[in-house]
């Protein structure tokens, strides 16, 4: 190990995927301490759901370690709460048994009879802080994309994970929608203290709501030349400043400023920066680069 | 804008009353083409047994379904109608409770896909007529070689069917109950299973041509009653009087179980839309 990864709740050091023959991540190098809210952006396809899969434990790296909370990642549990943005809720299930379906896991038989009634009035307060709970008895594909994507974000929470992981949630909403949600997630986040990892190809999003932006992207250059396929490295990483919730930040000069260069460190596809230039301000930021890499051409 | 055409081309919108009209007409054709048909033979030759007249199946039916039969006591169209669905519902029972397990499990655990599939599909594939002698040295000429019939007839395709809806759940679905908690048996028992429901019946639905198949088959073959029984017995005496009725009862019959079926799943499982069957 290159750092020391016991103080950090996620810890990626050399974490290279591929599937076939197509390289996708190419040395991914991530320490992110507890309570940050990590947002990750990158033009499609760059590998940010690839690189979601792999800290989830649902996919294997091809080689390096990754390591959830002091320890490797092993497969999906309920440390990592996950709401995505296709699939939110199970459809054959009511919005409240959507809800109450992780606490009825993770409870025996016995305690599951029971504690129904404490069981449900948690689900209820859940609900009614996401302003559903008329709701409950409705199925999934009776709600709109907003309700249905609250619901999930509060599936997820009732079971209380260290780190909550998103990957572009609200991708399909109207902005509205959308903003209001952008706000309901830095609240729980405040009150939850969690760990957040939270994907997105909207750079404002991005902005606004991480307290530590990351761009991954596949057009850099190295000392490896240039025909042949090389796979996304993190290009951009740094710390912000956490402001007020409030909506009206998206429109200051540093703001826009910001968005701006990401967009063409990790954007521009003719905009290729070294990879030893890379913006990578952030504290806890780190690279495990090979001297062939390190090479100026 | 010209009204759009009631029933020609691509954008023919058929008024509700036409809707009927035209669901009937084929069979009012052939009812009528029966009846013409009848008549013009019985002209010719009144003990004509080919083409009954409509009387006499009346009579027919009233014999078998409504008078005790001398010999046994019975009235032997309920006697018949009875035995014949009940080996139906047993095999057909058996069959989806087994291709539904059978089907969920590898549709879900790779390891379990990989060792059954294949045997599954080379079972499926064995016309089960042709086994038929095997199963009767098997399993004797009684009630049980009936049921076998219908199971190894409707199980192995619907286990397919069930195989291949499994399969689609979206890989995020079966992560996120993990991290909901779930352990491997949860997935398969509370998330997938309950989701295969109404998958189960419409497969359920569409084997039950098959399974009528198989049922008469073995019921023609070596049985003592049974609707299949009887039509393969009266055809010795070209008694297509009792034959003609006989089938359109058990038509009858295969129609009632799809719809209860159907609207079973609608009314149980509202999440689960597809179009109409
Ligand atoms: N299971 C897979 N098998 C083969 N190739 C894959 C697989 N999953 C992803 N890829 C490839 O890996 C690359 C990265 O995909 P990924 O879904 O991680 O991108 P992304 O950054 O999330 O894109 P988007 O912004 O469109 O969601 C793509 O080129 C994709 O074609
Ligand atoms: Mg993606």
């Amino acid at each position: 190990m290159v750092k020391d990864p016991k103080p950090y709740f996620l810890y990626l050091e050399n974490v290279h995927k591929a599937y076939g023959d197509k390289m996708v991540l190419d040395d991914i190098d991530l320490a992110v301490s507890k309570g940050e809210f990590c947002t990750l952006v990158g033009p499609s396809g760059c590998g940010k759901s690839t690189l979601f899969r792999l800290i989830l434990g649902q996919e294997r790296p091809i080689s390096g370690s990754i390591m959830v909370g002091g320890k490797p990642v092993g497969y999906p549990n309920p440390e990592r709460g996950i709401v995505y943005q296709k699939y939110p809720l199970y459809p054959h299930l009511s919005v409240l048994d959507n809800v109450l379906l992780g606490p009825r896991f993770s409870t025996g038989i016995f305690e599951r009879y029971s504690r129904r009634k404490e069981m449900r009035d948690e689900a209820m307060e859940y609900l009614k802080r996401v302003g559903l709970e008329n709701h409950k008895d409705k199925y999934p594909h009776e709600l709109s994309g907003g309700m249905q994507q609250r619901v999930a974000i509060v599936q997820a929470l009732i079971m209380k994970p260290k780190i909550l992981m998103m990957d572009e949630p609200f991708g399909a909403l109207d902005p509205s929608t959308r903003e209001n949600l952008q706000i309901f997630t830095l609240e729980i986040w405040e009150e939850f203290k969690m760990t957040v990892f939270f994907v997105t190809h909207d750079l404002e999003e991005a902005v606004f709501l991480g307290t530590r932006v990351l761009a991954l992207s596949q057009y850099y250059s190295d000392g490896r030349g240039n025909n042949f396929g090389r796979g996304s490295k993190i290009v951009f990483d740094v710390a912000l400043a956490r402001r007020v919730n409030a909506t009206a930040v998206k429109d200051l000069p540093e703001f826009r400023g910001l968005i701006q260069q990401i967009r063409q460190d990790a954007f521009d596809p003719v905009h290729f920066q070294h990879v030893t230039r890379f913006n990578l301000k952030h504290p806890d930021s780190f690279q495990t680069l090979t001297e062939e890499e390190r090479k100026d051409l | 804008m010209k009204r759009a055409a009631w029933f020609w081309g691509l954008h023919a919108e058929p008024p509700k009353w036409l809707k009927v009209v035209l669901t009937l007409l084929p069979f009012i054709i052939l009812i009528a083409i029966y009846l013409i048909a009848s008549h013009i033979r019985l002209l010719d030759n009144p003990d004509d047994k080919f083409l009954p007249s409509p009387t006499k199946m009346v009579e027919s039916v009233y014999r078998m379904a409504f008078t005790e039969d001398q010999r046994t006591g019975k009235y032997l169209m309920l006697e018949d109608t009875i035995v014949s669905l009940k080996r139906l519902g047993t095999g057909l029972s058996l069959a989806a409770v087994f291709g539904l397990l059978l089907g969920l499990n590898m549709g879900l655990f790779p390891g379990m896909k990989a060792l059954l599939l294949p045997f599954n599909i080379f079972l499926a594939i064995i016309p089960p007529l042709a086994v038929l002698p095997v199963l009767f040295i098997v399993f004797g000429v009684d009630e049980l070689v009936k049921v076998v019939l219908v199971f190894i007839g409707t199980s192995f395709v619907i286990a397919i069917s069930i195989l291949r809806t499994a399969e689609k759940i979206p890989r995020e679905q079966i992560t996120k109950a993990l991290t909901l908690g779930a352990s491997q048996l949860g997935v398969v028992y509370r998330v997938a299973l309950p989701q295969m429901m109404p998958v189960l019946i419409n497969a359920v639905r569409l084997s039950m041509g098959a399974a009528w198949l198989f049922l008469i088959a073995a019921e023609a073959i070596a049985s003592t009653d049974g609707l299949g029984y009887r039509i393969y017995l009266v055809r010795r005496f070209l008694a297509m009087d009792i034959i003609i009725p006989y089938v359109l009862w058990i038509t009858f019959l295969g129609y009632a179980m799809d719809w209860i079926l159907k609207k079973f799943v609608s009314r149980k499982y509202p999440w689960y839309q597809v179009a109409e069957v």
